[in-house]
């Protein structure tokens, strides 16, 4: 970095300035430091700086054993803590060759579809703020809180969950926990049409994201982005129907794609998406076995020498997990792919050109958890 | 139907009292002249003091209310009310930094140089027939003139904080006001055309059978707009956009400077929005009730849109804002001045 820095800094030809955003800034979402030279109002060049959040998460995970692990992961992502649990869970089970029980199963599908809904709530709500729409929101989080809620009545806590474990969840739905989410999702329908209207469709909204920060297909592919980043640019990609795991291959929804691959088709995926994830919910409550919550197993977890790599779909992208096990109780190496970190380097080729009011549009678009870039 | 007398009443025969005892007592006409309109000067004050407080906690009120959230409920018992108040006193007790870097005399003065001219905005502005500091024949062209000196204090705040987000604002600022005091201005035009006068009180009483709203509705539009632009407000609040430039031209402002700036903000606001009651709205006008309540009805009314904007739009992005000023804006101003040229040549 030191030596793009001289090298940005030789260049004198214009009157062409240093401007630091962040890492304390209220629209890198975060702690994330952008580094721009700037031609006016114009951005000539970026350096994207990162590990100011860095705790060591992958050292700290050859220390613990499986099931801290799960804790542990909570706290990559922070706004989707189910997803990451999920992830681990899924790691360490077909490193076991686990059978979990079905009504596990459901019951983690459910437990994630809400947690993706609540984390593109908060794009919603802190991308209306970034474009200075200081409504969207509380309008967000209002109805994350619901989610919350249940969230809480499920496991107890209502940001780090460490709900899921190796065969299956810790507790079983509670009572009462089926009619609420229903009624959640009839909720959440009516006000997602809301959200439209007040943001999404709104003219100065869409005069700021549309065509602004485009992603080409070619670029998309060759930065390996996912997610939502990635169907934002047209490609039909989910690895809940691509690479099917648990039980996703028995629900029905749709991907939904953009065409552009502006930053508004990667906030209207979401926004979409956000739909499909009521449709599984309500088909997984629908379908909902009785049985077992968790598979029988042992009190130490150990699983046998081997390597796995798991990939699963967070609301931010591919989330993957390899892990290697030398037949301890904790990991030998676990190696976390998070989807806003390998999304982020894309913001060096793309950023350049823009307008200041633009690199808070699309880095904002990118929708990162600088818990999980920094790790 | 005939208005019930107002303040304004009260005020006059208070004033036939007072030259009564003065010249009993034989002190000069001038000298009661003046101190007539020095005490008429501190109750304005007072009452720019309490508006801007109230002004306040009804943003913290309105944008609570339109966020399904209560907003301030506990300072003061009722509703908050005393919140405005705390946080005043907050202010005052801050530390006031200048950074090291910083032009320091120049970062002095701009609060100051922001403040002044939105006080003296007030000197022009009729809230009843006769409740006016000074009605002056220039009247509206002094509000516009003040308001224009907000500009060098905002460049001035950004330049000397020695800050690039500061003076990002400052340019921004720039160029955004002076493009906007032009539709502005001739936004106004046609009404003047109308009245054939500056004078505040003959724009007033020149909409006793039609609000100027009805009469000219393209420069209503353009006035509420480009008024919401004067005063830096979403969508227009592009010199400070938060998102970007962290607070524009006052990020290196703390304490009672910080203030000047907020207390300026919302005065400005209560100007504009005045500005529209009296050259739109009618002024004073209005059956029944007392005029000083019909003039904050009205002008109240104004503040709420304003309002109600910054709590629903995006902003809009720095060179769009520019685009639609140059582009869309002062062409329509000119061609409603075009208009209203035409059908006062056609009647006369």
């Amino acid at each position: 970095m030191q030596e793009r820095l001289t090298s940005m800094t030789n260049n004198s030809e214009f009157e062409e300035f240093y401007l630091n955003m962040g890492p304390q800034h209220p629209s890198t979402h975060g702690v994330l430091h952008l580094l721009l030279k700037m031609d006016g109002e114009v951005v000539t060049d970026v350096v994207v700086d990162i590990g100011y959040l860095h705790r060591g998460m992958e050292k700290l995970a050859e220390k613990r054993t499986y099931q801290a692990n799960i804790a542990l992961s909570d706290r990559w992502d922070y706004l989707s803590s189910m997803n990451n649990n999920f992830a681990m869970c899924l790691a360490v089970e077909k490193l076991m060759k686990l059978q979990i029980p079905k009504r596990a199963d459901y019951i983690r599908v459910i437990m994630a579809e809400l947690n993706r809904i609540a984390s593109h709530l908060v794009l919603f709500g802190t991308y209306g703020l970034d474009m200075g729409a200081w409504t969207a929101i509380l309008y967000g989080f209002r109805e994350r809180e619901r989610i919350m809620d249940l969230f809480e009545s499920v496991c107890g806590a209502r940001l780090t969950y460490n709900y899921f474990r190796v065969g299956g969840v810790s507790a079983d739905l509670p009572e009462g926990f089926i009619e609420k989410t229903r009624e959640f999702i009839k909720y959440f329908r009516k006000k997602l049409k809301e959200y439209d209207d007040l943001l999404s469709n709104n003219v100065i909204f869409k005069d700021r994201v549309k065509n602004i920060g485009i992603f080409s297909k070619e670029d998309a592919i060759n930065y390996s982005l996912s997610g939502p980043n990635l169907r934002g640019s047209g490609i039909k990609f989910d690895i809940r129907k691509n690479d099917t795991y648990s039980v996703y291959n028995e629900f029905d929804f749709d991907i939904p794609v953009g065409s552009n691959g502006d930053a508004w088709d990667r906030y209207y995926v979401r926004m979409r998406e956000m739909y499909e994830s009521t449709k599984i919910i309500e088909q997984a409550l629908d379908k909902l076995p009785a049985g077992e919550i968790c598979a029988k197993v042992p009190k130490v977890i150990r699983p046998p020498k081997g390597e796995v790599y798991v990939r699963t779909e967070a609301p931010r992208g591919e989330l993957g997990i390899y892990l290697i096990s030398d037949g301890g109780t904790s990991p030998y190496r676990m190696k976390i792919r998070g989807p806003s970190f390998v999304n982020l380097q894309i913001l060096q080729k793309v950023l350049k050109g823009w307008k200041i009011a633009d690199v808070v549009a699309i880095l904002a678009s990118i929708d990162i958890v600088l818990g999980e870039v920094d790790r | 139907m005939k208005q019930l007398p107002g303040l304004e009443y009260i005020w006059l025969k208070l004033i036939e009292i007072f030259e009564k005892i003065c010249s009993s007592l034989g002190i000069p006409y001038f000298f009661v002249f003046i101190i007539e309109k020095i005490v008429f000067g501190i109750i304005l004050l007072i009452f720019i003091c309490i508006t801007v407080l109230f002004l306040i906690w009804m943003e913290r009120k309105v944008s609570a209310h339109m966020q399904s959230r209560f907003g301030p409920m506990e300072t003061g018992r009722w509703h908050g009310w005393a919140q405005t108040i705390a946080d005043m006193i907050k202010l005052l007790l801050k530390e006031d930094i200048i950074p090291e870097k910083a032009d320091k005399w120049v970062h002095r003065i701009a609060p100051i140089v922001i403040f002044v001219p939105s006080l003296m905005g007030f000197l022009v502005i009729p809230f009843e027939k006769n409740l006016i500091v000074q009605d002056l024949n220039l009247g509206i062209l002094i509000i516009f003139a003040f308001s224009g000196i907000a500009v060098l204090s905002i460049i001035m705040g950004g330049w000397a904080s020695n800050n690039k987000y500061s003076l990002l604002g400052g340019i921004r600022s720039a160029a955004q006001m002076v493009s906007y005091e032009i539709p502005l201005v001739l936004s106004i035009l046609g009404v003047i055309m109308i009245t054939g006068s500056l004078k505040m009180t003959d724009i007033v009483n020149a909409q006793s059978k039609f609000w100027f709203c009805f009469t000219q509705p393209l420069g209503f539009i353009i006035y509420l707009i480009s008024a919401t632009a004067e005063v830096n407000r979403t969508p227009f609040d592009i010199p400070e956009a938060e998102s970007e430039l962290v607070a524009g031209y006052n990020t290196e402002y703390s304490g009672l400077k910080y203030g000047f700036f907020m207390l300026s903000e919302f005065t400005n606001m209560f100007i504009v929005s005045a500005v529209a009651t009296t050259v739109f709205l009618g002024g004073w006008m209005g059956p029944i009730l007392p005029p000083i309540v019909w003039f904050l009805l009205k002008t109240y009314l104004i503040v709420f849109l304003l309002m109600w904007f910054r709590w629903t739009f995006p902003r809009l992005r720095v060179d769009r804002l520019m685009n639609f000023g140059w582009k869309y804006l002062i062409p329509l101003a000119f061609f409603n001045i075009f208009i209203t040229g035409m059908f006062i040549l056609l009647i006369h």
